[in-house]
């Protein structure tokens, strides 16, 4: 009789990930995080006054929302800012991803490693502190009380999330391929036109997406920032909440999640190993 | 008058590249090391020029710095005459087809291959009809709009020579372009190259560390070591007249015999004298023998080597023949296989051995 220990007994390969538990623990986690949004999103459909109670389908708080002229403005505010900021930060950050990965190791690189990282590393309502206090002496100073603060405050916390996805694209980038341009006639300014910048293109796009995404959904730097009216979408779903709690907030919620997702997928599909 | 000034400038120009003395050193201080030693070298005009050497001795260096890519730390490069030292690579009338082949994977085939002449402000007719004519020569007219990632490695081959090809360049600098593929493909691409290189008459630079595709392709090869140029000369003057040990055994297989020369005679250490055409060196030397050049004779032939048969090595055409000789050293003799496919010949046989006259040469350590 053969070996019974040889006998084929599942068909399954050999992988760390085929770990008992692994499955149960990840499906935990999906729930964990997957059910408060789906929950979110259903009541944003709901007829009642009730954000815990179900009272039937209906488009009411979509209306309601769509016709709140605060709403509007918020969200008017929100995309301002936040096309403005990723647009500014995209810029700094891929100047920045080029200085960083375009030359051999020098002194003083984890340091600028760090500074450019610094907002994901100091606490956000340190640095929204700090910004309150440095941006309200430049009012009193200037007089100015625009939207600018919020922008460049947004574009400073933004250019970490704009860097990373960049500098990914950069150091994955074929150095010969700039050698190759500059061999072919082309100028240093033609060969970042022409080779550099559109190899690059996804990582910047992806770094302006995920930027776009981090700026509209921020609250605690906006809140210390923002003068008087000057509410984005979530600092006015925070101050509405402190009133009362309508299934308008959900809607507002849903479609911003919906935003968040179309977004957010994109950048999945710009920054996929196996591109063009 | 004027016909003797036209002929001195004839004579000037015939070297397309003129390296002086270049030296070129990595890094500072201790940790300083010399890629390039001393390396003067003329390439002429239209030439199939060959740099071939083990890794590491300095080939791509010299590339880069013909290239523009690299300054060197000392010496003067010229291209037609002009000093190009210091010239950015983008000025340089030079292009390169990189060992990666470095195409732009964001740009189709067509594009590729107009990219330089597009970079040097050419008008778009003559843009679009050189890349044709291009894509014509590599038979690639088909693929003209696909990407380059969607070639095979044989094709993306053909596609960086088009692209380096297609601005008209005076020299072409080609980094062991063939190393990618497989043995076959490669084969097929030695004699491609060659063809474009007699069809457009373009001088290139080649560089490999594969003596056989040196030897069959080049119509001069310089070989290198360590950083400097230790040869150069046609092919057949680098196998049959190496100047010194390297050569003689970077190129193809030998044997190497101590011996002693005086007065116009070569005595062996073996206790053997042989015969040198044009033996002007004295004292200690050492005598080198292709193992093709090496007879078996009978033993007791007058003026033969003695030698004991080691063991034999059947390759199909022909048989390698280990001998030890009687001061101990061992060589090897590559002996046509007889239809029988057996030499007739045991280990541990004594025979006779003796060099075709003129095949014996004395070679610098
Ligand atoms: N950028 C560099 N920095 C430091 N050392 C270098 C650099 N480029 C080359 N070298 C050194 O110079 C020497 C010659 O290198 P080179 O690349 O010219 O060799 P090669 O003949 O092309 O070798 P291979 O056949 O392996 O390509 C090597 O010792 C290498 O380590
Ligand atoms: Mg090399």
């Amino acid at each position: 009789m053969a070996n019974p220990s040889l006998k084929p007994q599942r068909k399954r390969a050999f992988s760390v990930a085929n770990l008992p538990g692994f499955t149960t623990i990840a499906i935990v986690a999906f729930v964990a995080l997957y059910l408060p949004i789906i929950t979110l999103a259903a009541y944003s459909f709901n007829a009642s006054q009730s954000v815990a109670v179900w009272g039937g389908f209906s488009l009411d708080w979509y209306a309601k929302a769509w016709a709140n002229d605060q709403v509007k403005d918020a969200t008017v505010r929100s995309l301002i800012i936040a096309v403005s900021a990723s647009l500014i930060a995209t810029a700094v950050a891929t100047m920045a991803a080029l200085g960083t990965t375009r030359r051999r190791s020098f002194k003083g690189q984890t340091f600028i490693y760090v500074v450019i990282n610094q907002p994901l590393m100091v606490p956000e309502i340190v640095s929204a502190v700090a910004l309150l206090i440095f941006f309200s002496s430049i009012k009193v100073a200037t007089g100015y009380t625009g939207l600018g603060y919020l922008i460049i405050a947004h574009a400073a916390f933004c250019i970490p999330f704009a860097y990373l996805p960049i500098r990914a694209r950069l150091e994955g980038m074929d150095l010969s391929l700039e050698t190759a341009a500059a061999d072919l006639y082309a100028t240093p300014w033609q060969t970042f036109r022409k080779v550099t910048l559109p190899i690059l293109a996804p990582g910047v796009m992806a770094g302006a997406m995920l930027a776009f995404v981090i700026s509209l959904d921020d609250v605690v730097i906006t809140e210390f920032v923002k003068s008087g009216g000057q509410d984005t979408l979530p600092t006015y779903m925070l101050g509405q909440m402190r009133r009362q709690l309508t299934p308008e907030i959900n809607a507002i919620s849903s479609m911003l999640l919906a935003l968040t997702v179309v977004l957010l997928t994109l950048f999945f599909l710009l920054t996929r190993k196996n591109d063009q | 008058m004027n016909e003797k000034a036209a002929n001195e400038k004839a004579v000037i120009q015939k070297n397309a590249i003129e390296a002086r003395n270049i030296v070129k050193t990595f890094g500072v201080g201790q940790a300083a090391a010399r890629a390039l030693d001393d390396v003067t070298v003329e390439i002429r005009q239209g030439e199939f020029f060959t740099l071939l050497g083990p890794s590491g001795c300095g080939k791509t260096t010299l590339l880069r710095l013909i290239a523009g890519f690299e300054m060197p730390t000392e010496g003067t490069i010229l291209l037609d005459g002009q000093d190009i030292t210091y010239l950015p690579p983008n000025k340089r009338p030079v292009n390169t087809v990189f060992q990666s082949y470095a195409l732009f994977p964001h740009l189709t085939v067509a594009q590729n291959v107009g990219f330089g002449l597009e970079m040097q402000g050419r008008p778009k007719a003559e843009v679009n009809d050189t890349v044709a004519r291009m894509l014509a020569l590599v038979k690639l007219e088909p693929l003209a709009h696909r990407k380059t990632n969607q070639l095979s490695g044989g094709q993306q081959q053909r596609v960086a020579l088009a692209r380096a090809l297609a601005p008209s360049p005076k020299v072409l600098l080609l980094d062991e372009p063939l190393s990618a593929l497989d043995l076959k493909l490669r084969k097929e691409m030695q004699i491609e190259l060659k063809r474009l290189q007699v069809e457009t008459g373009i001088t290139f630079v080649f560089v490999t560390h594969d003596q056989e595709e040196a030897l069959t392709m080049s119509d001069r090869v310089g070989v290198m070591s360590q950083g400097k140029l230790q040869q150069v000369g046609s092919p057949k003057d680098i196998y049959t007249k190496p100047v010194n040990r390297f050569v003689a055994s970077f190129i193809g297989e030998t044997n190497f015999i101590a011996a002693r020369a005086e007065a116009g005679k070569v005595h062996l250490a073996t206790g053997d004298t042989i015969d040198i055409a044009g033996l002007s060196a004295g004292g200690n030397v050492t005598v080198t023998i292709r193992p093709e050049q090496l007879r078996l004779v009978d033993k007791t032939e007058t003026g033969a080597m003695r030698a004991t048969v080691k063991s034999l090595v059947y390759f199909g055409t022909d048989t390698h023949c280990y001998l030890s000789l009687t001061d101990g050293s061992e060589v090897v003799a590559r002996l046509q296989s007889p239809a029988s496919g057996d030499a007739g010949l045991t280990p541990g046989q004594s025979v006779g051995l003796r060099a075709v006259p003129g095949a014996a040469q004395i070679v610098l350590d």
